[in-house]
């Protein structure tokens, strides 16, 4: 791997960094519901400024649907592109580790972002949300504003290692007070099966005083059915990840939904931007860096709110 | 049409109702299961809720029970579902803003799901029919085409037809006449409708003939290329009527829309006793297969019976037991 160092004061925004010819590719999911469809907006536009700011730095961005396909990419990217920086989100971690090692061990700067490979130590840069947190944080809310003895019905994602590990830390947090959860179900983070599973719920209990929807996609699916089922202002719906519908209700004091927990998608953002400081050797950027998830409330909505983003 | 072509469901009739218990059976035995497990199975809102969300895939399922009755298969309704509805919520959106909340905005919009789905299905028709590609190839290319073009109208997120315009439209799904819900309603018509023309129309017969013998059909002046093109066109245009209903739901179109439905869909044909070579068609056995599977997912919902991982197990095993009913109190084919 060559690189020329040209010397220049290109400054953007908040990372200045030295020119170098150099090609990142960047494989992520493609856009198979809210929040990856936002991953790929942030990495579509990060990509375009960069490319913008540093002519000389070229990106090779792809989008898969599956594992198989995302390892293909991966190989194209180093036989046909010879790209020196990788930033990966592993569609799953397990079939991914090794192709993945392999491209680590032939010298290329890896990146790995928010689904960690079955195996410690292969990448240089590891960028995730903390989904422990996620739950937790949700969790924690409803231990400290739910009346005792009230009770919960969860949804949950599409059963994954992310899944397992918010539930757990919502669990955590739960432990030792008096709430009860009613039901866990999976509603595979899609409106249509949260408006269902929601329906479900309501038809099975007479008794909810509070939904953890997980995830924003299955709090609106939540939120349909229990309007149709004429419970609105029975329960509240916690979601997850800062969809800015959800974050325009907690703003304008919705009583339903009072509160979201962020899983920002533009981490991909900030794996990216990393990747071209740490690969170039602007500046040392080894490590991890873990994005904790925090409570949106109406007093801090404001600054969660995108306008265009469309998530 | 011919005397040979007109005796073979005739012939058959006799068969028929043996043949049919299967699915009814199991059908039967949910509901059962169902009403032990949980006092709430039975209530209003659980059975209305049951059969209205049954009636996206009911109404599609019908459409393929033709395409499948006459030799074909169509893998693109899930695809073309989402792809129909992101098309009627960017029209609805740009005519709400010249039009206002209006009546006239809902009617075109309605049109133009049904008249986009029409399209749709004629494009699988014509590349099966004129260009005599596989209906295979042919609709798992389409079906990737409609997934990644609402995925690109969207953007990659959602969708989202107007605030007051969604609570305008909203009464399509959520309302209805004397308590039963319109999704219902149409479902059911589509379903009558269906299994008169399956039953009792040439269309029907001509449909069954080609599946059951291409040549022989041929041969007794059946218009097999047009009739083939009429069943994918038919089930584009439910397609798109399935997305009239679909969309005041939750006002919302993404590239999560409508996944898997083509498979529930076919599972339900083959469920309710069409047979996937062709040849034969059951329209209400299509609709008790739809409501099997609906069933299933709801009677899961309501207990904690097993782990939620298991649910697609479960699903399965329920498929399998329909048919394999079917096929042992019917005479072999």
């Amino acid at each position: 791997m060559k690189i020329t160092l040209v010397a220049t004061t290109a400054l953007a925004g908040a990372l200045a960094l030295p020119a170098f010819a150099q090609t990142i590719g960047v494989s992520i999911p493609a856009a198979t519901h809210g929040w990856a469809g936002a991953l790929n907006y942030h990495a579509e536009r990060t990509v375009e400024r960069l490319e913008e700011t540093y002519p000389d730095m070229d990106f090779v961005l792809t989008t898969t649907s599956d594992p198989g396909t995302q390892v293909s990419d991966l190989e194209d990217m180093v036989a046909t592109r010879g790209i020196d920086a990788l930033v990966v989100l592993p569609f799953e971690s397990e079939p991914l580790t090794g192709p993945i090692q392999r491209i680590a061990e032939s010298g290329t700067w890896v990146t790995v972002v928010d689904r960690g490979l079955a195996q410690d130590g292969i990448e240089d840069l590891y960028v995730a949300g903390d989904n422990m947190s996620f739950g937790q944080t949700a969790g924690q809310y409803f231990v400290d504003n739910l009346d005792s003895g009230a009770k919960l019905v969860v949804m949950r994602g599409i059963p994954s290692t992310v899944d397992n590990e918010r539930v757990e830390g919502f669990e955590a947090a739960l432990e030792g007070s008096d709430l009860e959860v009613l039901a866990m179900d999976h509603a595979n983070w899609n409106r249509d099966n949260a408006f269902t599973l929601m329906q479900d719920y309501l038809s099975r209990f007479s008794e909810i005083d509070a939904v953890w929807a997980a995830d924003d996609d299955q709090a609106v699916g939540a939120l349909a059915a229990i309007e149709q089922a004429g419970r609105s202002g029975e329960m509240i719906v916690v979601g997850g990840a800062g969809m800015k519908e959800m974050v325009d209700r907690i703003r304008n004091g919705d009583e339903t939904v009072p509160v979201n927990v962020t899983y920002p998608p533009s981490m991909i953002s900030t794996a990216i931007e990393m990747t071209a400081v740490g690969a170039s050797g602007a500046a040392p950027m080894t490590g991890e860096f873990i994005i904790a998830s925090e409570l949106i409330t109406q007093d801090n909505a404001e600054d969660y709110y995108f306008e265009d983003s469309p998530y | 049409m011919t005397d040979a072509t007109a005796k073979k469901p005739a012939a058959r009739r006799s068969s028929v109702n043996l043949q049919a218990i299967g699915p009814v059976v199991a059908l039967i035995v949910l509901v059962l299961i169902g009403i032990s497990l949980s006092d709430n199975f039975l209530s209003y809102a659980n059975v209305t809720n049951v059969l209205a969300r049954s009636a996206f895939i009911g109404i599609i399922a019908v459409g393929m029970t033709f395409v499948i009755t006459a030799g074909g298969l169509d893998l693109s309704v899930g695809s073309m579902a989402a792809f129909v509805a992101g098309v009627m919520i960017i029209a609805m959106n740009a005519m709400t803003e010249r039009m206002g909340v209006t009546l006239p905005v809902v009617l075109l919009g309605m049109l133009i799901a049904l008249f986009s789905g029409f399209a749709a299905g004629m494009i699988n028709g014509l590349l099966i029919t004129r260009a005599g590609i596989e209906a295979f190839i042919v609709t798992l290319g389409t079906m990737g085409i409609y997934r990644s073009l609402i995925t690109w109208l969207a953007d990659g997120g959602t969708l989202s037809i107007g605030y007051q315009m969604g609570e305008f439209y909203r009464p399509v799904y959520y309302g209805g006449i004397a308590g039963i819900s319109w999704p219902i309603i149409v479902f059911a018509l589509v379903a009558i409708i269906g299994e008169i023309a399956m039953r009792h129309t040439a269309f029907g017969r001509h449909c069954a003939a080609i599946g059951s013998n291409e040549k022989v059909a041929r041969y007794s002046s059946v218009a097999v290329l047009r009739v083939r093109l009429i069943t994918y066109a038919l089930l584009g245009l439910l397609v798109g009527l399935a997305v009239v209903m679909y969309v005041p739901r939750l006002g919302s179109a993404s590239s999560a829309t409508g996944l898997l439905w083509e498979l529930e869909a076919i599972a339900a044909v083959i469920i309710g006793g069409t047979l996937l070579k062709g040849g034969f068609g059951r329209v209400w056995g299509t609709v008790v297969g739809v409501l099997i599977l609906s069933l299933i997912g709801n009677i899961l919902n309501l207990t904690d019976f097993v782990s939620p991982y298991l649910n697609g197990a479960i699903q399965g095993v329920v498929i399998i037991l329909a048919v394999v009913l079917q096929r042992n109190t019917g005479p072999a084919r």
